[in-house]
């Protein structure tokens, strides 16, 4: 049993790595692609929501950050896409006729890669840094990331002459290693590299929640101020997740953005951002499956309904995140963890009996 | 630092919350390894004086010196550090943690946030932990979540926190608070066996904890000393009785 347990992880990514591609058309690979692209965000967000309690209704700013990173690159490579002074061809519809400055460094694809995660970690850890040394919790930490949100929305989302506004950047039309990124065979590129960097952002998340520093953080979650009368300092404890879970979330939306074929202001909406917590709340929080499981079900179940009756899905969305809160709490991997699913199967009289009662010597029930 | 300099000063500190007056005008000293226990009736200013030492209310008026170093403006975290410990009134513990782990997290010797990421406790701090988790009777439910424990065993916890977190000076509010008579006498056990090294205030209502821990008692009215001395005398001061106690029962 041990031994099967450790072998999950692996047989799930043989799974994802070789018998998804085969078994799965093309069109719906690069949905799985996307699903696991965005559980990196639902990592992440587990990271400071479910184990040290940070609320944010901003993770949106780092997803559209990191893919505006890769999309800027992808466009300035692309020669069948530049206008007459080899810059972008939008610029010419607002009569930009020369580079704006920040767009410089995205020239080279060493810059890109690290900026992908970079530029959203320094801008989460600047911003958590002076949220949270200012003591500001709960609520209001929510709200000031929701506002942060917003301000990054209309910032991306009005100015045309910088990042062609409300348009985006298309991704699915620019050139890779002489390839289009939107064709079949990058397309399984890009899935491959996501099945591989999902794990990696799962193990980056179970070093920072696991040992002493991860006590520390369910403490910050349980009481924080607690904490500081034992010595610690919980600034830097916020900060430092704050800052990898923006960095999570700059790689989610690079990888989500050319898996998409676009990004847009539109990953800075309100909505956007609420839906990823809600990954999380229906996978199960405070655990590092729950998340993943989260984000791909949902968004299959976003696929799949959308598809059969596309009025119907915010509905459907709705429905499920209260039924998850009201009767599972603990997420859809809580729930099976917790026993849910025996329960389950006891309802309908196929579940296997407890052989005795839980020994009390291990179960230690505390006694007055 | 000679004998006769306080290591805890309080002089004159008044502490008011929108015009109310929890501490007016106090003055304070306590001695290295002295002993004192704090009474005093609700609203008396016992937790306001607690909450001016660990730095979580910053006083109105007035000065507050540890080791002769002034404490106003300094955070919470680093009067800790300091070696001023405290146990809140209500047992504040981390309920998702196990019992273990919320004593290696108090005991632990580095507080800084990177040098807790991949390294373990020392072995010297684990043995303590033991030691203490031994002592209150926790051993069994190491990793018990604290969350599940009961009032009185959480009110251990908090206590066993803060031996682990080795201060010395240790702010215990009401730790005796909920618990049985035996729990009581065995608290009051562990208090003084902390005696010597460390320097303690007791804040409790319970008088015959007060009695059994043996130590001078200070008592507290509208945010100032009343009367000071051993228990007897305390107790027998009509304006302590007059405020605080209560005729005698006949």
């Amino acid at each position: 049993m041990k031994i099967f347990q450790r072998l999950v992880p692996w047989i799930l990514l043989a799974i994802a790595l070789f018998i998804l591609p085969a078994a799965l058309d093309d069109f719906r690979l690069n949905l799985f692609g996307r699903y696991f692209a965005l559980s990196i965000t639902a990592l992440a967000i587990d990271l400071i929501w479910g184990f040290t309690g940070l609320l944010s209704l901003g993770q949106g700013i780092f997803f559209a950050l990191g893919g505006y990173a890769v999309a800027m690159n992808l466009m300035l490579n692309t020669k069948s896409l530049a206008g007459g002074n080899g810059i972008p061809k939008f610029f010419e519809n607002y009569g930009v006729d020369q580079l704006p400055f920040f767009w410089q460094p995205f020239w080279s694809p060493v810059f890109t890669l690290i900026a992908i995660w970079v530029i959203p970690a320094a801008v989460a850890g600047l911003v958590g840094w002076l949220i949270f040394r200012n003591r500001i919790k709960g609520v209001y930490f929510s709200i000031i990331t929701q506002a942060a949100l917003m301000v990054f929305f209309h910032f991306f989302n009005g100015q045309q002459k910088l990042f062609d506004g409300t348009n985006g950047l298309k991704t699915s039309t620019t050139e890779l290693f002489g390839q289009l990124v939107g064709s079949p065979d990058m397309q399984v590129w890009f899935y491959r590299l996501t099945v591989l960097l999902l794990p990696l952002a799962f193990l980056v998340c179970r070093y920072f929640t696991s040992g002493r520093f991860g006590d520390a953080l369910i403490a910050i979650r349980d009481d924080e101020s607690r904490l500081r009368f034992a010595g610690f300092n919980p600034v830097p404890f916020k900060t430092i997740v704050f800052l990898v879970a923006g960095a999570l979330c700059g790689i989610s939306g690079a990888l989500y953005t050319i898996q998409s074929g676009i990004v847009s202001p539109q990953y800075m909406s309100i909505s956007f951002s609420i839906e990823m917590v809600i990954w999380v709340a229906v996978g199960g929080r405070g655990t590092l499956v729950g998340p993943i499981i989260g984000a791909t079900v949902v968004n299959y179940l976003r696929s799949l309904v959308s598809e059969a009756l596309p009025e119907a899905w915010l509905f459907v969305q709705g429905a499920l995140f209260i039924f998850v809160v009201v009767l599972m709490p603990d997420g859809i991997y809580g729930w099976i963890t917790k026993g849910g699913f025996r329960t389950f199967l006891a309802a309908f009289g196929i579940a296997k009996k407890a052989k005795t009662y839980p020994q009390l010597d291990k179960e230690a029930i505390p006694v007055d | 630092m000679s004998m006769s300099e306080p290591l805890l000063e309080l002089n004159d500190v008044s502490v008011s919350f929108d015009g109310f007056y929890a501490l007016t005008d106090l003055s304070l000293k306590l001695y290295k390894g002295e002993l004192k226990s704090i009474i005093g009736p609700n609203g008396a200013g016992k937790t306001t004086f607690l909450d001016v030492i660990t730095g979580k209310v910053r006083p109105t008026k007035g000065t507050v010196t540890f080791k002769g170093k002034s404490l106003l403006g300094v955070s919470e975290q680093q009067i800790s550090r300091d070696g001023i410990g405290r146990k809140f009134q209500t047992p504040r513990v981390f309920e998702n943690l196990t019992v273990l782990r919320n004593l290696e997290l108090s005991a632990s010797p580095e507080k800084n946030a990177f040098s807790l990421l991949g390294s373990g406790l020392p072995q010297s701090s684990k043995d303590e932990v033991h030691r203490i988790m031994n002592y209150v009777g926790l051993t069994p439910f190491a990793t018990v979540k604290a969350g599940s424990l009961s009032h009185g065993q959480k009110q251990w916890l908090a206590i066993a926190s803060l031996v682990a977190q080795a201060p010395e000076v240790l702010l215990l509010d009401e730790p005796v608070a909920g618990l049985t008579d035996e729990e009581t006498l065995r608290t009051a056990e562990l208090i003084k066996s902390l005696a010597g090294d460390h320097t303690v205030v007791v804040i409790e209502h319970d008088m015959e904890f007060i009695r059994d821990l043996g130590f001078d008692v200070t008592v507290l009215h509208q945010g100032q000393v009343l009367t000071e001395g051993p228990l007897d005398k305390v107790k027998s001061d009509p304006r302590v009785i007059e405020v605080y106690l209560g005729p005698p029962e006949q």
